[in-house]
């Protein structure tokens, strides 16, 4: 009878303890979410205020000059937003193309066929995956200084044909879902080795290439190190490396209600392809890292 | 018929080689001899001043002593490791128990998808535009300084970035705040991996939450959680948008916030120091390789360590057939 009784209360007191956990838990969520999304509500009322309304003091609700503001930073001459826009999605695009393409093709070749170096060509990849950019920057640097390539979105694409993550992700997904009978009925039926490739089995690698494609378009959107390094000119000038001259001009001087929409135009591209894949892309993290 | 399969794949062999060629020749092309020729320049001097553009004069291991004499690169080094780690330690905290929380399944959290997607939400966003707004959010004239004036009700605002403490913990929030949703969706798959028997097991054993958490949570994700504390650290290294915004590259107040990245990048585009940036670089590429080797280390013991665990499962499952 006295243990049926103590039972009891230890279920009770297990409930009201789930509870309490239960609360703590959604109060830090709640609290880690608005610590995420602050700078960007502060970015999004700003960029919807002129420049005396935002000098005034910050207030939590939005302003009416959020037309303005966009007529104005496409107007700025010094800093040509439309041109960064266009070489930020030129370079992010075709590095997403050429990326995915090239990874897949080279995983192909080291997965379907056997030949002396595909182990060392394996091995090798997966070593230089670690290899960081910046220990190169300065020989890339010299390189396209001495090619005459600065100030060009060539440096900026290219390379992206080598992309070892890439690669491995493309490989992994192959090995999961590729399989060699496959290929040898194409060849049967008289396919030759490049039409293989790109009308049978890249069909079967699009959804390794879609999430591939978007984590390389964003990198590279917001990538801000070797273009900082390649292009001076105006015209030629990314977004990041844009965004950036907001800081190295004499920062108060500036019309701040252009200030935070630049940086609002600069963002607002990836975070609406974010939003629209993001269930897509956060099964793709935990894919693509926990093995990698 | 063996024979004959093999005497296909061997007909196809060079197909392999065209696959993988383009790959090859691009990274050979603008990875590798960059890289061989960063290491060839760190042993020469070359400095360009104005319109005196000097040739090239080979100078041994002179770059690297001169780097160790002055010792700016130990306190860039050092510099670097504080910001990381200030940004660090909430960051695999909060990784660790929203992942725990996430995966209890007594807990039940809801609207777990809408949570996901906003944590993860700052690592996509573009790390330059992202320390400008909080340049501007902590600036003289922003909304911050607002609400301190209103506090303190002093006219003067607080420099921010005018403070060691101050700019570095701005700096790691920044690194945090990117980082936390990545880490914990990561630690999330890790502890979905772990065998749901050893938590029922826990349960009926009368664990308590936080015992579960530590006897058998902790202890099956120690290798990923090597791996996230390598990694990040790898990352950490590397670190160059954030501070190089903030401070406009100078590393201010007194180059406290100047990181080895940033140092390399003044070495290249402003002192046009080739020498120093090439010697610069061997050392990030050494720090990097040994961090990266870490890497493979456990993985690999982590590997022998699994492959162990599925002969002896297949064992047993073995014997019971037998049985």
């Amino acid at each position: 009878m006295s243990a049926n009784t103590t039972d009891h209360v230890g279920e009770h007191t297990n409930k009201t303890k789930l509870l309490i956990r239960r609360i703590i838990a959604y109060v830090v969520l709640v609290l880690l979410t608005i610590i995420s999304l602050f700078p960007f509500v502060i970015m999004i009322i700003n960029s919807t205020r002129s420049h005396p309304e935002i000098q005034k003091g910050f207030k939590f609700v939005l302003g009416s000059s959020f037309g303005v503001n966009f007529k104005n930073v496409f107007r700025n001459t010094d800093l040509p937003l439309f041109y960064g826009l266009r070489n930020s999605l030129v370079v992010a695009g075709f590095c997403a193309l050429l990326s995915t393409y090239f990874s897949a093709l080279t995983a192909y070749g080291i997965h379907v066929y056997e030949f002396r170096l595909k182990k060392f060509a394996f091995a090798f990849i997966l070593v230089i995956m670690m290899v960081p950019a910046q220990v190169s920057a300065l020989g890339f640097y010299r390189m396209m200084f001495d090619l005459g390539l600065t100030n060009n979105l060539l440096p900026l694409i290219i390379p992206s044909i080598a992309a070892p993550a890439t690669f491995f992700f493309m490989k992994q997904y192959m090995d999961s879902s590729l399989p060699l009978e496959i290929v040898e009925a194409a060849r049967i039926d008289g396919c030759n080795e490049f039409r293989t490739f790109n009308s049978i089995v890249m069909p079967i690698m699009k959804p390794a290439m879609a999430v591939q494609g978007i984590f390389t378009f964003v990198a590279n959107w917001n990538n801000y190190f070797i273009p900082s390094l390649i292009i001076d000119k105006k015209e030629l000038k990314t977004l990041p490396i844009m965004v950036a001259t907001l800081r190295s001009a004499d920062f108060l001087k500036f019309d701040m209600g252009q200030v935070y929409m630049m940086i609002f135009i600069a963002i607002i591209p990836v975070v609406i392809v974010y939003l629209a894949l993001s269930k897509f892309i956060i099964r793709g993290i935990a894919l693509g890292s926990v093995k990698g | 018929m063996a024979s004959s399969n093999k005497h296909k794949s061997i007909s196809y062999a060079k197909w392999g080689y065209i696959f993988i060629l383009p790959f090859f020749i691009v990274y050979a092309a603008f990875q590798l001899y960059p890289m061989f020729s960063t290491i060839r320049d760190s042993f020469y001097e070359k400095i360009t001043e104005g319109l005196l553009d000097l040739p090239e004069r080979f100078v041994g291991l002179e770059n690297y002593s001169k780097l160790f004499e002055e010792g700016d690169i130990f306190s860039y080094f050092g510099n670097t490791f504080i910001i990381w780690i200030i940004g660090f330690i909430p960051q695999i905290f909060i990784s660790l128990l929203l992942a725990a929380w996430f995966t209890d399944i007594r807990l039940k959290i809801k609207a777990q998808g809408f949570f996901k997607v906003v944590i993860y939400l700052p690592n996509i966003i573009m790390a330059a535009a992202v320390s400008m707004l909080f340049f501007a959010i902590f600036s003289d004239i922003g909304p911050i300084n607002e609400v301190y004036k209103n506090i303190t009700g002093s006219d003067e605002p607080y420099q921010f970035f005018a403070h060691i403490a101050s700019t570095r913990i701005i700096i790691a929030i920044i690194n945090f705040i990117m980082w936390y949703g990545n880490t914990t969706i990561l630690l999330m798959a890790a502890i979905m991996g772990v065998d749901p028997a050893l938590y029922e097991a826990a349960e009926i054993d009368g664990a308590s939450p936080s015992q579960t958490f530590w006897q058998i949570t902790i202890p099956s994700i120690r290798p990923i959680l090597i791996y996230v504390l390598v990694t990040s650290l790898i990352g950490g290294v590397q670190m160059y948008d954030i501070p190089q915004i903030i401070t406009n590259g100078t590393g201010s107040p007194v180059r406290s916030s100047m990181t080895v990245v940033m140092y390399l990048n003044n070495q290249i585009s402003v002192g046009k120091n080739y020498g120093k940036a090439g010697a610069i670089s061997v050392i990030l590429f050494i720090v990097a390789a040994v961090l990266s080797l870490l890497v493979a280390a456990f993985n690999s013991k982590d590997q022998i360590a699994e492959n162990r665990a599925a002969k002896l499962k297949k064992k047993k499952m073995k014997g019971a057939m037998k049985i």
